[in-house]
This record gives C-alpha cells, sequence and structure tokens, in this order.
C-alpha cells in the first residue's frame, strides 16, 4: 500500500519529456517532486503562470507571483505570465498535455466528482470543470477508498458531477488502473497488494486480464 | 492623447449606485482593486452583484463589503475561504453563483470583444450546465455560456498612464486583463502612474481605448494569502 507520496512518485513516471502539465491541489502538487531530472517539464498553474518553480526562500516572497492554491511561488528561466482567459486557452485548447487532479469518486466510464458533496459547504469548481472537460490526458491522483472505507471507484458516482466521461487513468495507494470502455482495468499493483484487495476495494466492473505486475517506483 | 487621468478615488468612482452589477479583478488577494473596495466600503452602497473568482477573507478584499452586507450576489469560481461569506450564504442572505474559472474569464472576454455568449465544453452533463443551451459541435457537447452585463470593472494594474495603457505584474494579472472594457466603465487603479510617453508601446499589455478612468492607487497592502517558503540548503 503506498502513502500520498508514493502515489506521487508513481504518478511522476507519466511525466515526458517536453510535457506541459497542470497540477491540481493535493496529492497532484507532490508530483513536482518526483518528475526525474534528466527531463525538461513545465508546470502550469491556472492563474496565470507557466514554468512554475520551487516555493520562494523566506524573505522572497512576492505577493504579485502565486500558484492557483494561492501559494507564493517562484518562476523559472523560461516562464511566463498570462491573462486567465489566455490560462483558460491553453487549458480548453489542449495545449497543456498532462493534467493531473484529485477526486472524490471516479464512475467506470470515466465520470470524475471532485467538487460538492451536498449538505456540506460547497466552495466551488474553480478551474476543475474547465480542465475535466478539455484535457486528453487526464490522471486522477487519489486513494482507493474513503474515510469510511468505502470505494471511490464506483459504477456510478454518486456525488455531482465535475465532468462526464473524462478521466483516462487513476492511480491509487493500491493500483494503477485505465478507464476503458469496458471499465476498470488493472494495470498495475501496489507493493504488498493483491488482486483480491483491490477487486474488494473496487466497487465498480474490475477488468483483471492475466498476471498484474507490482509497481516499479 | 485622451486624458483617462482621474484625480481621487471620488472622482473614479462617481456613478456608482446601488444595485449595479461590478466586475473585481484579482485571483484570491493577488491583484485586486483594494483602493476601489475600500471606497466602496465607505460609500456603503448596497445590492450588489459581484463578479469576482473569489470572495476575499473576512478582513480583506471582498470580505470588507460582504462584512456591511452590502453584497447580493456572488458570481465565482471558487469562494469560502471567509467566515462571513460562509455565514450569509448559508443562511439566504447571500445569493451565489459558481461557474467553471474558464468559463468566468471567457464570460468576461466575451463581453469586451463583443460577443453575446461562447460554447464550452466545460460543466457539460454537470449540473452547472442544467437549462442551458448545448450543442454538438464535431462529436463533443458544448454548453452555452452568455457575456457578462456589468457597470463598473474594478481593474488593479502594475503600471499605467494617462491615457489609460496598462502593464500588469506576475500572476497579479489575472482576470484583470480580460475585465477591462468588459463593463460600462471600466476604473483602473495602478502602483504607478507613468508619464504619457514612457511605456514602450510593444510592452503594453491593455491599451487605453478599454480603459474610462485611472488613477494611482492611495494605497497597497498587498497581502499574501498563502505565505509558503523553503529553507536554504
Amino acid at each position: 500500500m503506498l502513502d500520498k507520496n508514493g502515489i506521487a512518485k508513481r504518478i511522476a513516471k507519466e511525466v515526458k519529456d517536453g510535457y506541459y502539465v497542470n497540477l491540481g491541489i493535493g496529492i497532484p502538487t507532490l508530483v513536482a517532486n518526483f518528475v526525474r531530472d534528466d527531463i525538461e517539464v513545465e508546470f502550469q498553474s491556472e492563474n496565470g503562470v507557466l514554468g512554475m518553480g520551487p516555493f520562494p526562500f523566506e524573505g522572497e516572497e512576492d505577493a504579485d507571483i502565486i500558484n492557483a492554491g494561492k501559494q507564493t511561488i517562484t518562476t523559472l528561466p523560461g516562464a511566463s505570465f498570462f491573462d486567465s482567459a489566455m490560462s483558460f486557452s491553453m487549458i480548453r485548447g489542449q495545449h497543456v498535455d498532462l493534467t493531473i487532479l484529485g477526486a472524490m469518486e471516479v464512475s467506470e466510464n470515466g465520470d470524475i466528482a471532485n467538487w460538492k458533496i451536498p449538505g456540506k459547504m460547497v466552495k466551488g469548481m474553480g478551474g476543475a470543470m474547465d480542465l475535466v472537460a478539455s484535457a486528453e490526458n487526464i490522471i486522477v491522483a487519489m486513494m482507493h477508498t474513503n474515510r469510511a472505507g468505502a470505494s471511490k471507484l464506483l459504477n456510478a458516482c454518486s456525488l455531482p458531477l465535475t465532468g462526464v466521461g473524462c478521466v483516462k487513468k487513476i492511480v491509487t495507494n493500491m493500483a494503477v488502473i485505465e478507464v476503458t470502455e469496458n471499465g476498470f482495468k488493472l494495470l498495475e499493483r501496489a507493493p504488498g497488494v493483491t488482486v483480491e484487495d483491490i477487486q474488494n476495494a473496487t466497487e465498480g466492473n474490475l477488468i483483471v486480464d492475466g498476471n498484474i505486475p507490482e509497481m516499479e517506483l | 492623447m485622451i486624458n483617462k487621468k482621474v484625480d481621487n478615488i471620488s472622482e473614479a468612482l462617481q456613478g456608482v449606485t446601488d444595485n449595479m452589477t461590478f466586475m473585481f479583478g484579482g485571483f484570491g488577494l493577488s491583484g485586486i482593486p483594494e483602493n476601489a473596495i475600500a471606497e466602496l466600503v465607505k460609500l456603503n452602497v448596497k445590492g450588489l452583484t459581484c463578479i469576482s473568482n473569489n470572495a476575499g477573507v473576512d478582513d480583506f478584499g471582498l470580505g470588507l463589503l460582504l462584512q456591511q452586507k452590502q453584497i447580493k450576489k456572488m458570481v465565482s469560481s471558487y469562494v469560502g475561504e471567509n467566515d462571513e461569506f460562509e455565514r450569509q450564504m448559508l443562511s439566504g442572505e447571500l445569493d451565489v453563483e459558481l461557474i467553471p474559472q474558464g468559463t468566468l474569464a471567457e464570460r468576461c472576454r466575451a463581453a469586451q470583444a463583443g460577443f453575446p455568449a461562447i460554447y464550452t465544453p466545460a460543466g457539460f452533463g454537470t449540473e452547472v450546465a442544467v437549462g442551458k443551451e448545448t450543442r454538438e459541435f464535431d462529436g463533443k457537447m458544448y454548453v452555452l455560456e452568455y457575456a457578462f452585463k456589468a457597470d463598473f470593472a474594478f481593474i488593479k494594474a502594475w503600471k499605467g498612464d494617462a491615457a489609460g495603457n496598462l502593464i500588469f505584474k506576475g500572476t497579479a494579472r489575472n482576470f484583470n486583463p480580460n475585465m477591462c472594457g468588459a463593463a460600462k466603465i471600466t476604473v483602473v487603479e495602478v502602483e504607478e502612474l507613468v508619464p504619457v510617453g514612457t511605456l514602450d508601446p510593444n510592452e503594453i499589455h491593455i491599451p487605453g481605448i478599454f480603459v474610462q478612468r485611472i488613477f494611482k492607487g492611495a494605497h497597497f497592502e498587498k497581502r499574501i494569502e498563502q505565505r509558503t517558503v523553503r529553507q536554504k540548503a
């Protein structure tokens, strides 16, 4: 079973040389820490920066340079700033190669729910609906089950949707799963996790085809 | 040169009345029109509809207008860093319309650019699209979203001149350029008001044609919402 850093580490392997990548808040943010040093990747933040760098050193914070989580950041050589409409032109226009975001639920047809729980304070979707409606390559980073132990990989989402039929791949603390026309296809197991464990933690249709390898981290 | 410079904040906000619709630039607390907000607090106009990505925090940004119950409706993509906002929303005093962030930007840009509406894939199949026209293009579904109609746009820029030409800084740019010219009257506050002719025309982000009034802001706190740092190795 992986922890949050383990999930981020596995997802980092999906980040290829030359990719422009948008990272959501939470586990996705950690992915930046594990991307290989020998490839060129630029991180986009939807509030208007491409070429995001690490947090600033103490005393060098700038109120005018933040990420979409409103955290102070730095920029790397080659970075650029732009307005919100242009930022979403990059996203909607499919110029961003990979979007990594968290989810509360994913269904076997690739629907995602991650912005609203009825009866609780709703903070809003931010840029998530634009991202999932447009990106060709969406990876969901999440725990396989919720705090109550219930599966987050479902036949159909029970929460209000963020987007329909958009998720392509899911990396959880237990498995790497591809969303196919026939349901969730199990690709890899986390270290120490059996196919049966994954089966038991997955409510939606899980396709197990042949021998399922353990993840290489 | 057509002069857009006004001498003070009260001149800049002349014509502001109850029940108007305002646009506010800014993402979180970055790039918000602090001086215009302070003046709106002073004027205490009520029944406002505010189009802004976020709603400030309890004691800064649009949170200051919420404290005085000046806002009737918020149109935003992400809210709730703000206890008073939550209280007013849950009690029904405040009407909140949540829309996708890219849709918010493009509804501003449509108003600026003279488009009555745009089609976006964002929100299709979700509750955001309920009751809206949808249409298929090349096998993919899109939602029709209308251009905003607003009375004033309140903008924060870094540098500007009396002609209304603007340059923004860093991610404080965000929605500000998209809202310029998207309302009947665009009011810009700048940190530096420089003499006409000193800005390089090649480097201007927003030409003065989109601006009606410009002034040098008396005070910018530029508060940081999430101060994150790393240690020197």
